[in-house]
């Protein structure tokens, strides 16, 4: 047992740090601090990919005969935890640790020699077709169809997709759709890779409850989509989805944020008055902010031990589920501290809908719009398979499944 | 003991729950908030009509009620329906604080706010006060025959659209001292009062208001030089009764989409509500809802005691509102998925509602202690 960090890792997380001090541009820091990036526009996370690409940290898990860094599981932590605490973009998933392992995995020469260099260089933006209005948990029950026309050439895609993160950016989306109706529902599912310029494809924004335009429907009416962007064989799609889900819960814990989030917590804390002192002296808000910190230790170092057993070559198993529940349970505790700390601060809200009338938003401690951040973080707990999955399979796998 | 309502508030209860079923749905609310004004004066004109700003003033005020259960019975259907009109900070507290403190002329204004012709607001935290009553730093320096305010009012609720304010400011003593506080009825547009408006999460509009030597007639003073104190927490205590009473609405509408969505929402080829992970917890919320029903009666049958026992309940009130409501509201969003999280889905709105109803009158933490102060003292 030993809880220090090699030398070597010691010394790439400083190499890290000193290309955070030198790379990241203030711009994009201010906007992420604070707000945790709600600001930033597609050119600011472009601009940050291309940052990273020049430097070749832009895809860290990818094997390095696709053009990746090839860190391990340790490396990667150090470099999203420094991430987190210099305030940095988080690099859009989507393409980059979605899409891309399952082409390593099941696509083809072409698709993957075509599809990663545009992806690396910014050519294509990439979101995600997975969820329906009927399919949410449920993710097998997707209703989207997709059927081969006469020539044999494309396929016919017809339905509806939600919760679209930035599919606003997008002209790319690989979904998920049913090409066969008359087998068990997990037999029946493809992969495709559909251009959103294709004639028949609508995006809708769906405005979330604190204002931020941040996911879209996706309507697809009789969208002609060459075959030869399927991914790997027909009716296989379920397979790859659940490879891409077993990615999409990399970070799962999100430790990163969380320290970032409670330094933020007692940042504030020590500029707001209550009863005439700081709030951070007020015994039971220490209390508060102190209880949380001791669960965020702990979960830091559960995460190490799985970190530290994926490096070794080891398969995380329903650890990944556990983090997942954990981690947003604490990081939805540190937002709840934020807007507590705020006060009566925590109120004002920069309406997009009203132009021009929020000048001048009060904020005396520069805590950023924390309320909207409590409201849009309940996502967490809901999203990339809702902490009741989780819990569900938790327990199926520890009681004898 | 009888739990059961006057025919009055019972009637009353009946027709404001009739009206705003029937005019105040989520797209007529979003529209709402999405206007410069954040609010319809439509709506207000009706609701004055129909008696609901009347029901928050006594006979001897020129009202029909202004008890704790007529305050509870207007805010609980107000918040049930989600409405985002200032009937609180212009009637219950800057009004209130005018009806209970004015003399002759002042008073006068009570009976067009009980007609819907006057907004108020009430101009008392500052930057640093936080949720004490009494840490005030504004400045009111006598000069010659009129009185001078110099000062920065925090997060005042309805300013903008205001006709008259009621500010608070020190004649005597520190920040922290209950002695030295008085109140003023001002018009709005007074020289040296600036006011810098802003939308708020839960709907409605606020501002930072500015007092730059606000030159006044000491006849706008309400009530006697430096004895504001108690009339401003027995309004704030009057005031969390309305706003408790609001999220107790507010909560009763988020369990009851709740319940309708686990019995429609079909995963895995059953209603999600047959799931026994989220039955228990709907249980749960419905249990906390009982909770929170007592706990807001206590709290508006107590607000004609005395002091002490107002207060104690006020905070045990307040207190527990402030966890059921947190409970309730990110227990509905879950239980909900993604849908919740859409504004165009009603219960995004209440939730904000339940949620930021905390950060008005003393959150939950604030009111713990004073709960542990007050039963000490």
């Amino acid at each position: 047992m030993d809880l220090s960090y090699s030398d070597e890792e010691k010394a790439f997380r400083e190499e890290v740090r000193s290309f955070l001090a030198e790379k990241l541009p203030k711009e994009l820091r201010d906007k992420v601090a604070g707000s945790d990036g709600d600001g930033l526009t597609k050119a600011d996370m472009e601009r940050w990919h291309a940052i990273l690409n020049e430097q070749g940290w832009l895809v860290p898990n990818w094997p390095k005969k696709f053009g990746g860094a090839e860190w391990n599981a340790v490396q990667k932590h150090i470099f999203e935890e420094e991430a987190a605490a210099a305030d940095a973009p988080r690099i859009v998933p989507f393409g980059f640790s979605m899409l891309a392992p399952v082409l390593h995995k099941f696509g083809s020469q072409e698709q993957n020699d075509y599809w990663l260099p545009r992806m690396l260089n910014g050519d294509d933006w990439w979101c995600q077709g997975y969820s329906e209005p009927g399919a949410g948990s449920d993710l097998a029950s997707l209703k989207t169809t997709a059927v081969k026309n006469e020539a044999g050439t494309h396929y016919i895609v017809n339905g509806q997709k939600t919760w679209t993160t930035l599919g606003q950016h997008a002209n790319m989306i690989f979904c998920l759709v049913r090409t066969d109706k008359d087998v068990k529902q997990q037999e029946g599912i493809s992969f495709l890779l559909i251009d959103m310029n294709t004639p028949g494809i609508e995006v809708r924004p769906i405005i979330l409850l604190d204002g931020a335009p941040e996911v879209n429907e996706v309507w697809f009416t009789d969208v002609e989509v060459p075959v030869e962007n399927l991914v790997g064989e027909e009716n296989k799609g379920w397979t790859y989805a659940k490879y891409l889900l077993t990615h999409e819960r990399t970070n799962i814990a999100g430790v990163g944020f969380s320290q970032a989030g409670l330094n933020t917590v007692k940042r504030l804390a020590k500029s707001e008055m209550a009863g005439g002192k700081p709030l951070i002296q007020n015994p039971h808000f220490a209390a508060r902010v102190a209880q949380v910190e001791i669960d965020l230790r702990a979960m830091a170092t559960t995460n190490m031990r799985i970190i530290a057993k994926a490096a070794g070559g080891g398969t995380p198993g329903i650890e990944a589920s556990m983090l997942k529940v954990k981690g947003t349970i604490i990081r939805q505790e540190i937002n709840d501290l934020a807007r507590r700390t705020a006060g009566v601060y925590a109120m004002p809200f920069a309406s997009e809908a009203i132009e021009g009338s929020n000048a001048g938003l009060p904020d005396p401690l520069g805590a950023g719009p924390v309320a909207a951040k409590y409201f849009n973080n309940r996502k967490l707990s809901i999203f990339g398979g809702s902490n009741e999955i989780q819990r569900g399979i938790i327990a199926k796998v520890s009681m004898g499944g | 003991m009888n739990f059961e309502l006057t025919e009055e508030r019972q009637m009353l209860q009946d027709t404001l729950r009739r009206f705003l079923r029937d005019r105040y749905d989520t797209a007529t609310r979003n529209t709402i908030l999405d206007s410069a004004t954040g609010m319809s004066s439509e709506i207000w004109t009706e609701l004055a009509e129909l008696g609901v700003i009347g029901a928050l003033f006594t006979e001897e005020q020129g009202g029909f009620g202004g008890k704790g259960f007529d305050i509870a019975v207007v805010f609980e259907e107000l918040g049930r329906a989600g409405v985002v009109e200032p009937f609180l900070d212009t009637a219950v507290l800057a009004g209130g604080l005018v009806a209970d403190l004015g003399d002759d002329t002042q008073a006068a204004l009570v009976e067009e706010i009980i007609g819907g012709g006057c907004q108020l607001a009430f101009a008392h935290g500052e930057p640093t006060s936080r949720y004490d009553l009494n840490r005030v730093q504004t400045s009111a320096k006598a000069d010659g025959d009129n009185i001078v305010l110099n000062g920065h009012k925090a997060v005042v609720v309805n300013a903008e659209a205001a006709d008259h304010l009621v500010i608070s400011a020190r004649e005597s003593g520190e920040p922290g001292d209950d002695a030295g506080l008085s109140l003023f009825l001002v018009p709005a547009d007074t020289k040296g009062i600036t006011i810098q408006g802003y939308a708020l999460l839960a709907g409605g509009r606020a501002a930072e208001v500015m007092l730059d030597e606000v030159s006044i007639p000491a006849s706008a003073r309400l009530g006697k030089a430096g004895e504001a104190f108690a009339a401003i927490e027995a309004r704030t205590a009057a005031a969390a009764v309305a706003q408790c009473a609001e999220t107790l609405g507010a909560m009763e509408t988020a369990t009851a989409l709740t319940k309708e969505y686990l019995m429609t929402r079909k995963q895995f080829g059953r209603p999600i509500g047959t799931f026994q992970a989220l039955a228990h917890r709907m249980s749960d919320l419905l249990i906390e809802m009982e909770q929170a029903r007592s706990a807001v009666i206590n709290a508006a049958g107590h607000l004609e005691g005395d002091r002490k026992t107002r207060e104690v309940n006020v905070s045990a009130t307040k207190n527990l509102m402030g966890r059921a409501g947190r409970l309730v509201a990110e227990d509905s969003i879950q239980m909900h998925g993604g849908i919740a999280m859409t504004q165009e889905y009603e219960l995004a709105h209440i939730a904000k509602r339940i949620v930021m109803g905390d950060h008005r009158f003393g959150d939950t933490d604030h009111h713990l202690e004073r709960f542990i102060a007050l039963a000490a003292a």
